[in-house]
C-alpha cells in the first residue's frame, strides 16, 4: 500500500496550513506527497476566435507562472523536510480534477485548506471542500 | 451566413429602414454610383445564371463541388458522423491536454459565425419562392455540404502558421501557399492572394455592413424610426472594444448569449412542432411533393430546387473557405479530427435550425394554398407564394413563430442582433487574418485592419449601400471560386490522411481514453 498523501494547493493561508499538515502527515507514516494545483478549466466554455488562436501560449503562460509562483516555492521550503514532495498541474473542474488525481496517485488520503469561499457563493455553487467531502472515495481531511 | 441579400425583399427592407439624415445620403449616393459603375460587370459575372435558366453559376460550382467531395470521400459526412459525435464529445481527447482548446470550443465558435440570419430569414425567403419543396433540396444541399467542410478544415490545419509566441495562423491562403509547394503545383500564391483579397472585402461587406444594416432594421422595427448612424456608433464602440480593446467581458457574455438563443430558437421550433405534432406528417408531405412537383411555385420544380441550394450555401458557407480559417486555430495532433468535427456544422446549421424554420412556416399555415388544386397561390406578380400578411423574410419567420408565441417576435429582434454581432466579431477575425497574410503579422498592420473594420460598422449602419453590399456579397462568392479550385488540387493529401487516421482508428492506435 502507497503512503502517498495528495493536498490540493493553490498558495492562499490554508492551502499552506493544509500543506503543513500533510507534510507532519506524512512523516508520521514515512510516506510522500504530491501537491496538486488545478486551474479551473471547463472545455465547454464559449471562445472567440482571438482566444482560440492564443489559448495554447496562454495555456503555456499559466502553466509556467503556476510553477513559478506556487509550487518551485513550496518545493524549496519544504526541500529539508525529508519527505518527498512531488507538485503537479492540472486543468479541469477543481473537485472533478483532484479526485482523479488522488486515485490515480493511489493515494491514502486528500488534504484541502477550507477557502474562504464567500456564504452565498459556496451556498449556490456549493464549495471545493464540500463537494469533494462528499464524494472523494478515499480520506479527506479539511484543514481550517 | 447571416446573410439574406441578393434578395429583393431583404434590400427593400434596408432601404425603407434607413431613412439616415441628409449628410448620410448625398455620401451614400456618390458611394453607391462610385461603386455600381466600377463594381457591377463583378457582381454580374459571380452572380450571373446558366444561360436559359435562373440558376445562378456559383451556386452550381458550390453544390459540384460539394458532390464530388462526397463521392471522393466516400459519403464521410455519414460514416464519420459517429466519430465526429465521439470527438466532440471529448471522448477522443487526452486529459493531459486539458486547458487546450477543446472539439466543442472549436465547433461552438464556428458555429457561432454561420448561425444567424440565413436561418432566420433566408430560409423564409427561400419557402416564401420555392415552396415547401425548396426545403427537401436545403436539406439535400446540407447534407452534401458537409463533405466541403470536412475537406476545407482539415487542410486548414494541416498547413496552418505556427508562430514562434505560440499562436496560429491558418486558412485557405496557408493551404493554397504551402500545399501546392508540397505537390509541385504553380499559382499556390496567386491563389492565396486573391482569397485574402476576396476575404478582407467580404469581411468588410457581409460580415459587417450587412450585419450592422439589418441589426438597425430590426431595432427601427422594435423602436421606429432613428438614424443609423446611433447605432453604428454604438455597434462600432462596441466591436472596437472587443477586437482592438480585448474586452473579453462583452465577448464572452455574447459567446454564451448566442448558443442560448439558438437552442432556445430550435426548442420553440420543436414545441410548435409538438403542439402541430398531428401537423408534422403533412408538413414533410408537403416537402416531398413540392420538391417534386413543385406545387405551382415559379420556375415548378426547378424553382423550388434552386431556392433550396441557393439557401444552404448562403446559409453555411461550405466550400467558402471561411470556417477553415477558424478552425485551423485549434490545436490537434491529428488534423483530420478538426474535419471530423466542423462537418457537423453544416448538419446543424442546416439540416436542423434551417429545416426547424422551415417546419414552422409550413406548419403554422403561412403559406396560403388553393384548397382545390393544392397548390399554392401566387402574389400578383407571380413571382412568391402569398403568404397570410404578405409577409417575407425576417417578418414571415417572426409571424410564424409568434402565431403560436406572441412574445418570440421580441426574443426573435434580440436575437438578431446578437447574431449580427457575433458574424461581426468572427467575421473581424477571418478579415484579420487575410490582411495579416498580406501585409505581416506585425501589431501595426492588425490594428490598422481592426480599426477600418470598425468605421465599416459605422458606415453600414448609417446607409443603405446597396451595390456595395451586393459587391462584399460577390466578393464571399469569389472566395469560394478560389477555395474550391484549391480543394480539388489538394483533396488527394486529404485523401491520405483519412485513410490513415481511419486504419489507426480500427488498429486502436487511437482509441478512447476513459
Amino acid at each position: 500500500m502507497s503512503n502517498t498523501i495528495v493536498v490540493a494547493y493553490d498558495g492562499n493561508d490554508s492551502a499552506k496550513r493544509a500543506l503543513a499538515f500533510a507534510v507532519e502527515r506524512a512523516k508520521v507514516i514515512s510516506g510522500n506527497v504530491v501537491v496538486a494545483h488545478v486551474l479551473e478549466w471547463s472545455p465547454y466554455k464559449f471562445l472567440t476566435p482571438q482566444e482560440i488562436e492564443e489559448r495554447h501560449a496562454r495555456r503555456q503562460d499559466e502553466l509556467s507562472r503556476a510553477e513559478a509562483a506556487l509550487l518551485t516555492p513550496v518545493k524549496e521550503e519544504y526541500a529539508s523536510s525529508g519527505v518527498p514532495i512531488s507538485t503537479v498541474i492540472k486543468y479541469g473542474h477543481v473537485s472533478e480534477t483532484l479526485i482523479k488525481l488522488a486515485t490515480a496517485e493511489g493515494a491514502v488520503q486528500l488534504i484541502i485548506g477550507r477557502t474562504g469561499e464567500g456564504a452565498l457563493s459556496s451556498r449556490l455553487f456549493g464549495s471545493v471542500a464540500g463537494t469533494l467531502a462528499q464524494t472523494c472515495p478515499i480520506p479527506v481531511t479539511i484543514v481550517p | 451566413m447571416k446573410r439574406i441579400a441578393l434578395t429583393t425583399a431583404a434590400s427593400a427592407a434596408a432601404t425603407a429602414a434607413f431613412a439616415a439624415p441628409a449628410l448620410a445620403q448625398s455620401l451614400d449616393e456618390s458611394i453607391n454610383a462610385a461603386f455600381a459603375s466600377s463594381t457591377g460587370w463583378f457582381v454580374n459575372l459571380i452572380f450571373s445564371p446558366f444561360p436559359g435558366t435562373s440558376f445562378p453559376w456559383i451556386v452550381g460550382w458550390l453544390v459540384v463541388a460539394a458532390t464530388i467531395f462526397t463521392v471522393y470521400f466516400g459519403l464521410i459526412q455519414f460514416r464519420a458522423f459517429p466519430h465526429s459525435i465521439g470527438l466532440v464529445k471529448g471522448d477522443y481527447s487526452d486529459p493531459n491536454d486539458a486547458g487546450e482548446v477543446s472539439h466543442f470550443q472549436a465547433l461552438a465558435t464556428a458555429l457561432s459565425g454561420t448561425v444567424g440570419l440565413g436561418n432566420i430569414a433566408g430560409v423564409a425567403v427561400a419557402v416564401s419562392i420555392g415552396g415547401a419543396g425548396a426545403t427537401f433540396w436545403m436539406i439535400l444541399a446540407g447534407l452534401m455540404g458537409m463533405a466541403s467542410k470536412f475537406t476545407e478544415c482539415t487542410l486548414a490545419v494541416k498547413y496552418r502558421n505556427e508562430l514562434a509566441d505560440g499562436t496560429v495562423s491558418g486558412g485557405p491562403m496557408y493551404y493554397m501557399t504551402k500545399g501546392f509547394k508540397e505537390r509541385g503545383l504553380p499559382g499556390g500564391k496567386i491563389l492565396a492572394v486573391l482569397f485574402a483579397v476576396f476575404t478582407i472585402l467580404g469581411s468588410l461587406g457581409g460580415g459587417n455592413m450587412f450585419q450592422a444594416n439589418q441589426a438597425h432594421a430590426q431595432l427601427t422595427n422594435v423602436f421606429g424610426d432613428f438614424p443609423g448612424v446611433i447605432t453604428g456608433v454604438i455597434f462600432a464602440a462596441i466591436v472596437f472594444a472587443v477586437i482592438v480593446g480585448g474586452l473579453k467581458s462583452i465577448a464572452s457574455v455574447t459567446e454564451k448569449v448566442v448558443p442560448i438563443m439558438g437552442v432556445l430558437y430550435v426548442l420553440t421550433a420543436l414545441v410548435i412542432l409538438g403542439m402541430n405534432a398531428n401537423m408534422i406528417g403533412w408538413a414533410f408531405g408537403q416537402i416531398i411533393d413540392g420538391a417534386f412537383t413543385g406545387m405551382g411555385v415559379a420556375g415548378g420544380v426547378a424553382g423550388a430546387l434552386i431556392q433550396g441550394f441557393k439557401r444552404a450555401a448562403f446559409s453555411n458557407e461550405a466550400g467558402v473557405g471561411s470556417a477553415a480559417i477558424a478552425h485551423a486555430a485549434v490545436r490537434t495532433k491529428e488534423p483530420i479530427t478538426e474535419g471530423f468535427v466542423s462537418l457537423l456544422e453544416p448538419f446543424i446549421d442546416t439540416v436542423v435550425i434551417c429545416t426547424m424554420t422551415a417546419l414552422v412556416i409550413i406548419i403554422t399555415g403561412q403559406l396560403i394554398t388553393d384548397p382545390a388544386t393544392g397548390n399554392y397561390v401566387l402574389n400578383e406578380a407571380g413571382s412568391a407564394i402569398q403568404t397570410v400578411d404578405g409577409n417575407s423574410g425576417v417578418a414571415l419567420t417572426s409571424a410564424a413563430f409568434s402565431s403560436a408565441f406572441g412574445w418570440f417576435s421580441y426574443i426573435l429582434a434580440i436575437a438578431v442582433i446578437l447574431f449580427a454581432f457575433s458574424t461581426m466579431i468572427s467575421w473581424s477575425y477571418y478579415g484579420l487574418k487575410a490582411w495579416t497574410f498580406l501585409f505581416g503579422e506585425s501589431k501595426g498592420s492588425a490594428l490598422t485592419f481592426k480599426v477600418i473594420f470598425c468605421l465599416f460598422v459605422i458606415i453600414g449602419a448609417a446607409a443603405s449601400l446597396g451595390p456595395v453590399i451586393d459587391f462584399s456579397d460577390a466578393a464571399i462568392f469569389a472566395m469560394a471560386v478560389v477555395n474550391i479550385i484549391a480543394l480539388y488540387l489538394l483533396m488527394p493529401i486529404v485523401k491520405k490522411e483519412l485513410n490513415s487516421y481511419l486504419s489507426r482508428l480500427k488498429s486502436g492506435e487511437i482509441r478512447k481514453y476513459q
